[in-house]
């Protein structure tokens, strides 16, 4: 369960998100809509840990995240959030699994090549697991991305723009992979996009366009 | 997956940079090593051969030429001294033992010493082949002599004149081997000796043979062209001798050779007290001069140290370029990284974990720098000490360990923490939100 209550940001004098309540339970998911500049990305920070609001409390499970010393606030990220990036931003110099290896190690958990094996297998990505991530297509670096976001089995997954830069037929692979994958680990999934064909996948939306007050 | 294998991952990934790094460093990391076994093996060679030798007497001149050339066998001698004197030298309340040394001649370059079997007892070292001489032109030779020079028990060498290779040989006399010394690490290891009275004969036949020479308009038959061959002096004991007379420890001290020259004594006192007062007599009431080793290889120590001080600035400011070398890399590499650093913060990486992550790989840097370069040094050590070897010099390997080696390596882990430090902060830095949101 992710709670994020009264939450407020300013930067600048200027209000960049203000929000009464989210809370979503396991499993449930959450599309975040908004135009560049509308604070979506400011959101995502602060429901992934990464960006502690000017006021607000954010809940995980029984966990008050920005109560926690900001060392332990990393450590519970690594362990209980899996975050996904527009620009998926893997370590280059590590092979495919060496990047789930990698976030294993971060998170502090046992590393377990059976688990990254059965996460690239979902994603088809056996064959590539010892290829350099220099020697994959963008589609294939965007499923690298999920798969280290979800290796540690989090309890959140956050995703910032996924789909923007894809074709119709690929924005719609992408979200059914999200929401398969969170599914898979009944994992709470919140997307954060300016693109409108995202809409239709999912129940619940937050439009900051219409929230957001800027001064 | 762990840090290490993270930071050398990366390492990998810039591995031209890398190795370039590496190498500069591991030059001046060589370049100390060099210096560090150079005069670690040359202090311990120094000291080691003057053990027991409180003062050398000989002619006048350098006191250092007298201690290179009479324990080292590293230098001309300053001259000779005349038996009589030194035998009232020997004879001194302040004289506990005194070995004589007579210089002149050679084989193939390597000396040969005339001087009593207390020589090679005074440094501990035994015949290990055949026995020692105990008659005029028997020789002993070194363990380094008797393997390169492939001489057995039997041989006959002939001596040229002169400390050096290329003298005028002694044809009428030859030298008989009888003895191979064991391989000790000493001065001995490359020295044929024998019996002072030899080099009295070689030179009063010498003497002969030219007058002869000349005589017969060079005329007569050099039936010993080779180098040395084998000659059957056997005896029905079993044993080969020479021709000459028969020697004892003491024989050169009888007054017949009273006119005779030797080129220096190896002086022990019989107290400390002697320090004080004996060389202080020598070099006043006699025309002969006292040298004392222990001074004189501290004074040519400190002269030599100021040439390896300066190879060692070079050293050390080798390293110092390679610790810019390693910063300059790694501040670069921040750049390029700071994305990375970002998104190992959100897989829960800690600031110290990436503050680690990157000292690390200053110390990789730093550690293979270190060994490379210590490796190199040992490397370049052990081929200057065959060359030396050749040349008949010091004895120096590159399989001796300095005792300042291990804080090289220490050395070289403060280096790559220093050029890492910096980068290190940036990435500790690492400000997740701020930077991911600039992608």
């Amino acid at each position: 369960m992710i709670r994020l209550q009264n939450a407020e940001h300013r930067y600048n004098a200027q209000t960049v998100i203000n929000l009464p309540e989210i809370e979503l339970n396991e499993g449930e998911s959450l599309l975040i809509l908004g135009q560049s500049g509308s604070g979506k990305s400011t959101l995502l920070n602060v429901l992934g840990g990464l960006l502690r609001p000017s006021s607000g409390v954010l809940t995980i499970g029984d966990t008050e995240i920005y109560s926690l010393s900001e060392s332990a606030r990393d450590a519970f990220r690594g362990r209980h959030i899996g975050i996904i990036f527009q620009t998926n931003h893997l370590v280059d110099s590590l092979s495919v699994r060496d990047n789930l290896r990698l976030a294993q190690y971060l998170s502090g958990l046992k590393q377990d090549d059976r688990k990254i094996d059965a996460v690239l297998s979902d994603l088809d990505l056996t064959e590539k697991k010892n290829s350099g991530v220099n020697e994959l297509s963008e589609g294939q670096k965007q499923r690298v991305g999920i798969a280290r976001a979800v290796i540690n089995e989090p309890k959140v997954i956050l995703a910032d723009e996924p789909t923007s830069s894809l074709d119709d037929v690929r924005c719609e692979q992408v979200v059914n992979l999200l929401k398969q994958q969170a599914s898979a680990h009944n994992a709470t999934l919140i997307v954060s996009t300016h693109d409108q064909r995202v809409k239709n996948h999912f129940k619940n939306l937050i439009n900051l366009d219409q929230l957001t007050i800027s001064d | 997956m762990n840090l290490l294998k993270l930071s050398y991952a990366y390492l990998k990934r810039r591995a031209l940079n890398t190795f370039l790094n590496v190498l500069l460093l591991a030059f001046g990391i060589g370049t100390v090593t060099i210096l560090l076994l150079f005069s670690y093996q040359m202090e311990e060679n120094l000291y080691n051969n003057a053990q027991g030798i409180d003062v050398v007497v000989g002619a006048k001149g350098s006191p250092i030429q007298l201690i290179l050339s009479g324990i080292f066998h590293a230098d001309s001698p300053t001259g000779n001294i005349r038996l009589s004197e030194a035998k009232e030298l020997m004879n001194h309340r302040m004289v506990r033992t005194a070995i004589p040394l007579a210089l002149g001649d050679n084989y193939k370059g390597y000396r040969i010493v005339g001087t009593t079997q207390h020589y090679p007892d005074h440094y501990g070292v035994s015949v290990s082949e055949g026995m020692m001489w105990d008659h005029e032109f028997e020789v002993v030779v070194g363990a380094d002599v008797a393997m390169r020079e492939n001489l057995r028990i039997g041989d006959v060498i002939l001596s040229s004149h002169g400390l050096s290779e290329g003298g005028a040989t002694h044809h009428d006399h030859e030298l008989i081997v009888v003895g191979i010394f064991e391989k000790s690490g000493t001065v001995l290891d490359r020295l044929i000796l024998t019996a002072v009275e030899t080099m009295w004969g070689l030179h009063t036949y010498n003497v002969a043979e030219a007058e002869s020479d000349h005589a017969d308009d060079h005329n007569h038959n050099h039936s010993h062209s080779h180098d040395h061959h084998d000659h059957d002096h056997g005896t029905d004991d079993g044993h080969h001798h020479s021709h000459g007379r028969e020697i004892s420890p003491d024989s050169y001290l009888s007054s017949e050779f009273d006119n005779e020259e030797i080129t220096a004594l190896l002086v022990k006192y019989t107290s400390p007290l002697g320090a004080a007062q004996f060389p202080r007599f020598v070099n006043t009431q006699t025309s002969m001069q006292a040298a004392a080793p222990a001074y004189e290889i501290t004074r040519l120590l400190n002269i030599l140290g100021v040439g390896l001080d300066a190879i060692q600035i070079f050293g050390y400011i080798l390293i110092f370029a390679a610790i810019l070398g390693i910063f300059i890399a790694l501040l670069n590499s921040m750049k390029e990284r700071k994305y990375d650093l970002a998104i190992m913060r959100t897989l829960g990486a800690s600031r110290y974990k990436l503050f680690t992550h990157i000292i690390l790989e200053g110390v990789i840097i730093a550690l293979l720098g270190s060994l490379l370069g210590i490796l190199l040094g040992h490397a370049a050590v052990e081929g200057i000490g065959v060359w030396m070897t050749q040349a008949q010099q010091f004895t120096i390997s590159g399989y001796v360990i300095a005792p300042g080696e291990l804080y090289l390596i220490i050395l070289a882990v403060a280096v790559g923490i220093v050029a890492a430090f910096i980068p290190a902060i940036q990435a500790y830095r690492t400000e997740i939100s701020q930077t991911l949101s600039k992608i």
